[in-house]
């Protein structure tokens, strides 16, 4: 975490993250990705977009390793990062190599408060690191932790929750972060608010992020890349722009038709279950 | 009066042995939900390895005291390692069925080696007494209030500020985010069970001072539960204040009611309380936020 006083990390083209045509299986049968592929570029933000039970989540927990505390496994394929294969490996290992994953629904530890919160996210952390370095840069990022420094997180709101668990994985210094929709269940300034500092991370301290998202829109505004999901498959990938202009994208995520207008959820939700990319 | 200051000391006395097991039995069980029926053997095993190393190898007490503790630190790994880490992922109840056997087995091995008769444990806490408020108090007593209360110190600060007292509270609260943050569960695991069986035979060789040891020292693991009820499964301070009303109760309906009803009354006491207060007296209420 020392990249403060650096100039924002040039985005390399380096793949930092390949996850190569893996198939995950949960209880030995249910087959939940069938042939995922993706990369990540270091220092890019990468979003990861589908709808509900695509498989968004079980993505990221595959590259982490925490599928396995959910009777889920890789059953074929790889996983690679910075070149080397992480698929087999325990989930504390991965997160000592730098990946870190924040799941979805904040998962803070209730009865403990902030501070401690924030020092469990060090806890792979080298000895001798300064953790109070490092809690005083997640507290300039999210001022409002620091006031609530003694309180228990069980008792924040929704959004300092959010804020608290990606305070909590910045204090790992990953090189990088999984975010498994941040947005969920916030008020839209307060996501706003959210993406801002999702995007001064990736600038500041040069972390990659791959950002898991239902709401489009707001995943296309910071991400440079995206990636489309479907039935356990990317069915659709490209820049930001790229997709953003896409007319399937527009009409089954932005909710825009050709005429410009929004159309209501309702709407898409009936159309998505005739059209498909793949089927 | 004197009476009643006696009987409080060794209510206290008692207590504070009693809130240190219990802490120990805590934090297996808020590690990995198992309760851990094999406590009060552990606290026995200590009592009679520390009397082995004085009465029967002739060291010094000092040196006993610490190869007791080191022995039981390993004893509790072992255990760990051999018989709960190779059930991670079955069912609780497996493991807690687990400990009861080593229970047995521990009792079995204890009888073994050392016979089934009580034995005079080689005290080491000075003798002498001193006077307060014209009771005659036993100074052995009031020193294990003290180093019991020392030690009970030296944990809360291990919880509150340590990164593996941090990291076993992190997996309390929520064992698959505190996975994703790197913690490992089979260390925390490992370091829970070393916790209990130091925190067992320290309050082994403190009670075995008191009273010396014999296989009834066990029993000390049952005591537990209603310390830890009414302490709530959270706080240090929680477990002081249970060991104290538990050890008090005990040595009062014992000096003034009659010996017998002393192993009852805690229970008695127990059930009330819950009745009133579900979560025990300092218990965590479950947070619910909408
Ligand atoms: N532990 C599990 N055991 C069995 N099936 C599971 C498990 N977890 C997820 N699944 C199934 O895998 C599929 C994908 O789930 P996943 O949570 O990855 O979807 P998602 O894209 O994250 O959806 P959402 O947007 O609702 O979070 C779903 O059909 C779900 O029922
Ligand atoms: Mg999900």
């Amino acid at each position: 975490m020392d990249s403060a006083n650096r100039p924002a990390l040039a985005k390399s083209l380096r793949r930092l993250l390949s996850v190569n045509n893996i198939e995950v299986l949960y209880e030995d049968v249910i087959l939940v990705l069938k042939g995922l592929s993706l990369t990540v570029r270091e220092g890019s933000i990468c979003a990861l977009l589908g709808t509900n039970g695509a498989g968004k989540s079980t993505t990221l927990k595959a590259i982490s390793g925490l599928l396995r505390t959910e009777r889920g496994a890789v059953s074929d394929g790889t996983i690679d990062f910075c070149g080397e294969r992480i698929d087999e490996l325990a989930a504390d290992d991965i997160v000592r190599r730098g990946i870190f994953q924040v799941m979805e629904g904040r998962r803070v530890f209730e009865h403990l408060n902030v501070e401690d919160n924030l020092r469990a996210g060090g806890y792979t952390r080298p000895r001798g690191t300064s953790l109070a370095r490092d809690l005083e840069r997640v507290y300039s990022y999210f001022p409002k932790l620091r006031e609530r420094q003694e309180q228990q997180a069980g008792y924040l709101s929704g959004g300092e929750q959010q804020m608290l668990a990606i305070g909590r994985a910045l204090m790992a210094a990953p090189k990088l972060l999984l975010l498994d929709e941040p947005s969920l269940g916030l008020a839209p300034l307060l996501v706003q608010e959210i993406f801002a500092i999702v995007r001064r991370i990736n600038e500041e301290e040069g972390t990659t992020i791959l950002l898991v998202e239902q709401n489009a829109h707001l995943a296309l505004e910071v991400a440079e890349h995206a990636m489309i999901m479907e039935g356990g498959r990317v069915v659709l990938e490209g820049s930001a722009d790229e997709l953003r202009n896409n007319a399937d994208v527009k009409e089954f995520y932005l909710g825009v038709t050709q005429g410009g207008e929004r159309k209501s959820y309702r709407d898409i939700k009936h159309y998505k279950r005739r059209k498909r990319w793949l089927s | 009066m004197d009476t009643f200051i006696q009987l409080t000391l060794s209510g206290l006395s008692n207590g504070m042995v009693y809130a240190l097991v219990a802490v120990g039995f805590v934090v297996v069980f808020k590690a990995s939900d198992v309760i851990n029926f094999a406590q009060g053997e552990f606290l026995m095993f200590g009592a009679y390895l520390c009397f082995a190393f004085i009465a029967q190898f002739g060291l010094p007490w000092s040196l006993s005291v610490v190869l007791a503790v080191a022995g039981c630190a390993g004893l509790g790994l072992l255990v760990e390692r051999l018989v709960l880490r190779p059930l991670i992922g079955e069912p609780v109840i497996s493991m807690i069925m687990a400990t009861i056997g080593l229970s047995s087995v521990m009792k079995a091995l204890v009888n073994g080696i050392w016979g089934p008769r009580p034995r005079a444990f080689p005290s080491f806490l000075p003798e002498g007494n001193i006077e307060i408020g014209g009771a005659v108090l036993g100074l052995d007593r009031v020193l294990v209030v003290v180093v019991a209360g020392l030690l009970l110190f030296v944990l809360q600060w291990f919880f509150k500020t340590t990164r593996e007292g941090i990291a076993m509270r992190a997996i309390a609260d929520d064992n698959q985010a505190a996975l994703s943050m790197g913690i490992s569960i089979r260390r925390v695991l490992a370091v829970a069970w070393a916790l209990a069986a130091v925190t067992a035979a320290l309050g082994g060789m403190m009670l075995a001072n008191m009273v010396g040891v014999g296989q009834e020292v066990s029993h000390v693991g049952l005591r537990v539960f209603p310390v830890v009820i009414l302490g709530g499964l959270d706080s240090i301070p929680g477990a002081i204040v249970g060991g104290a009303i538990i050890g008090l109760l005990e040595q009062y309906t014992g000096g003034y009611i009659g010996h017998g009803l002393n192993m009852i009354v805690p229970f008695l006491v127990l059930i009330l309380v819950l009745m009133i207060r579900p979560y025990g007296l300092f218990g965590k209420r479950i947070i619910e936020r909408v």
